[in-house]
């Protein structure tokens, strides 16, 4: 079974942003730049397929400019066959990556696409659900925990009640949710080896499909500060500030 | 213009968020409702609403066939909405997919008919955007959007079906596993308690129980306290969780990380009780304690 993870090159998740004074966007220029999250909980899950003798080949995918092949070479060094890099210069919305991703797909004919459940900079949770849509495909959104047998997918999924327990056919999406796994950290040996690994390059052009936007930012603002709130002495105090200055209880 | 909303029915009734979404979608003129499986008759009584299409074989937790019965009818439609839940987040995305549109995900604010405020990165900036797809296909908030009431409607109910040659992929629902709980619904919740690492075990985090009895508190955890295991995954607050915004949030032993802060930091009046002065929930937080909250909460079991 080959499994495909596409992957992003997000802000590192510690970092505290800044929203650019002209409005336009977020301050991106000499920012710590990481794997998003979610998208190692994706590769950390084929990884282990691959040890459990379910996957035989994993390749990563990214899409976004040159500087993404840092997050491909992460991805490599945890465990990754091979990777593709789709570059871009453009900002591109979770409709042109998913139509982008379908082309790959149909290339490259995985059995599994495993993706993370969204990427914490535009929070769009969607590129899983679009590619699915668009291929056809079922999809298990959100995982906790995913079995492979008999050419299905028995997906465990993170709703807002608690867990419901689907089975796809294959070839299926997979959505990773944080809690999934815990992801491995690349050791020094297998970092220097990733560097030896494939990684092809393509420009998103090759692919003929329309990525232009559907959105246009009008606007990027931060959001109203809270008030800075007073430090109480005593249980009393509280009580007696929820009650009669907050009035909440 | 005529927006179509996708309600989730819980127990016979629709959800609190459904009815947000449903007073969001009244911005756009006439409503129509879609309900999958049981509740119709709940739907019909919300006001507001011109009629509800019912399609009674097909369930909410299976993406493939309810984005293809809503793509079926979607050119009806300028605005399809659904409340940003699990289901919601699951259908609706796909369903853009099926339309070639992009979808505008957990929208705060309505500008007008194409433009909509949605937040990013954490919540720490609010993005302003524009579409110009001709169906927007929009998730919303529920802590954003006042929700209609529970009754006062009289929309009349018509059933439709899926086109039974429609290729929809094999999902099969094997099992549901949800926690029962008489706690309030915590996105819905007056008032929320949360807990942190700082209660350092399941066994103490059950210390929040008789305060929420007393405040009639849904009780939610950092996502620290849920990898822990002292609390279930669907208690989680924050980016990754559940996004509320009650009139109380009170934050116990749990230091206030970005992500935490995305699922909360809408609330009216937030508390914190930690032992850490530097804790960055104090930022926001109206009133705190700087103690032990394993003297604080008997204290405050008692002084309730």
């Amino acid at each position: 079974m080959k499994v495909l993870v596409p992957v992003k090159r997000v802000i590192d998740y510690n970092v505290k942003i800044r929203v650019k004074a002209d409005g336009s966007g977020v301050e991106t220029s000499g920012v710590k730049m990481s794997l998003n999250p979610f998208d190692e909980n994706a590769i950390e899950e084929a990884v282990r397929l691959k040890e459990r003798g379910d996957a035989s080949e994993i390749v990563a995918v990214s899409i976004g400019p040159q500087a993404a092949q840092e997050v491909l070479r992460t991805a490599l060094a945890m465990g990754v066959d091979r990777a593709i890099l789709v570059t871009t210069d453009e900002a591109v919305e979770p409709l042109g990556i998913a139509k982008a991703l379908k082309e790959i797909v149909l290339t490259e004919k995985p059995d599994l696409v495993i993706l993370g459940k969204q990427a914490i900079d535009d929070d769009m949770n969607a590129t899983g659900q679009m590619l699915a849509g668009l291929l056809g495909w079922g999809q298990g959104t959100f995982a906790s925990e995913v079995v492979i047998e008999n050419e299905n997918a028995k997906v465990t999924r993170e709703v807002d009640g608690g867990l419901e327990t689907v089975q796809l056919k294959l070839p299926a999406i997979v959505t990773a949710d944080l809690r999934l796994n815990e992801p491995r950290y690349a050791s020094l040996p297998n970092i220097m080896k990733a560097r030896k690994k494939p990684l092809t390059t393509l420009s998103i052009a090759d692919l003929n499909v329309d990525v232009a936007p559907r959105l246009t930012v009008v606007s990027v603002a931060e959001p109203a500060a809270r008030q800075a709130g007073a430090v109480l002495g005593s249980v009393e105090e509280l009580i007696e500030k929820l009650r009669n200055e907050a009035k909440v209880i | 213009m005529t927006a179509l909303v996708l309600l989730e029915i819980e127990n016979g009734a629709v959800r609190q968020a459904s009815r947000s979404a449903v007073a969001a979608a009244s911005a756009f003129g006439s409503v129509d409702v879609l309900v999958l499986g049981a509740g119709a008759e709940a739907a019909a009584r919300l006001p507001g609403v011109a009629r509800v299409r019912h399609a009674e074989s097909l369930s909410d937790s299976i993406a493939e066939s309810a984005s293809a019965l809503l793509a079926s009818i979607a050119a009806e439609y300028t605005h399809i909405i659904s409340a940003a839940t699990a289901n919601g987040k699951n259908i609706l995305p796909r369903l853009a997919g099926l339309l070639d549109v992009q979808p505008i995900p957990d929208v705060i604010a309505i500008q007008d008919a194409d433009t909509f405020v949605r937040p990013i990165y954490a919540g720490n900036a609010l993005a302003t955007v524009r579409s110009s797809d001709n169906i927007k296909v929009l998730t919303v908030r529920g802590a954003n959007f006042d929700p209609v009431a529970s009754e006062g409607g009289s929309a009349s109910i018509e059933a439709i079906a899926l086109d039974t040659s429609a290729t929809i992929p094999s999902v099969e629902e094997i099992s549901v596993n949800l926690s029962t709980s008489e706690r309030p619904e915590l996105e819905s919740a007056r008032v929320v308690l949360s807990g942190g690492r700082g209660l350092k075990d399941a066994a103490n985090f059950k210390l929040l129980d008789p305060i929420a009895d007393k405040l009639g508190a849904a009780i939610g955890a950092s996502r620290a306290a849920v990898d822990s295991g002292f609390a279930p995954n669907e208690m989680q607050v924050g980016q990754t969780g559940k996004i509320v915004a009650p009139e109380l949030y009170v934050a116990v032993g749990l230091s206030g990380a970005i992500q935490h802060l995305a699922g909360m930091k809408d609330s009216r009046v937030i508390v914190a009780i930690n032992i850490d002065p530097e804790a960055p929930i104090f930022r926001v937080a109206d009133y705190g304690l700087v103690a032990d909250l394993f003297t604080v909460l008997p204290e405050l079991e008692q002084a309730l």
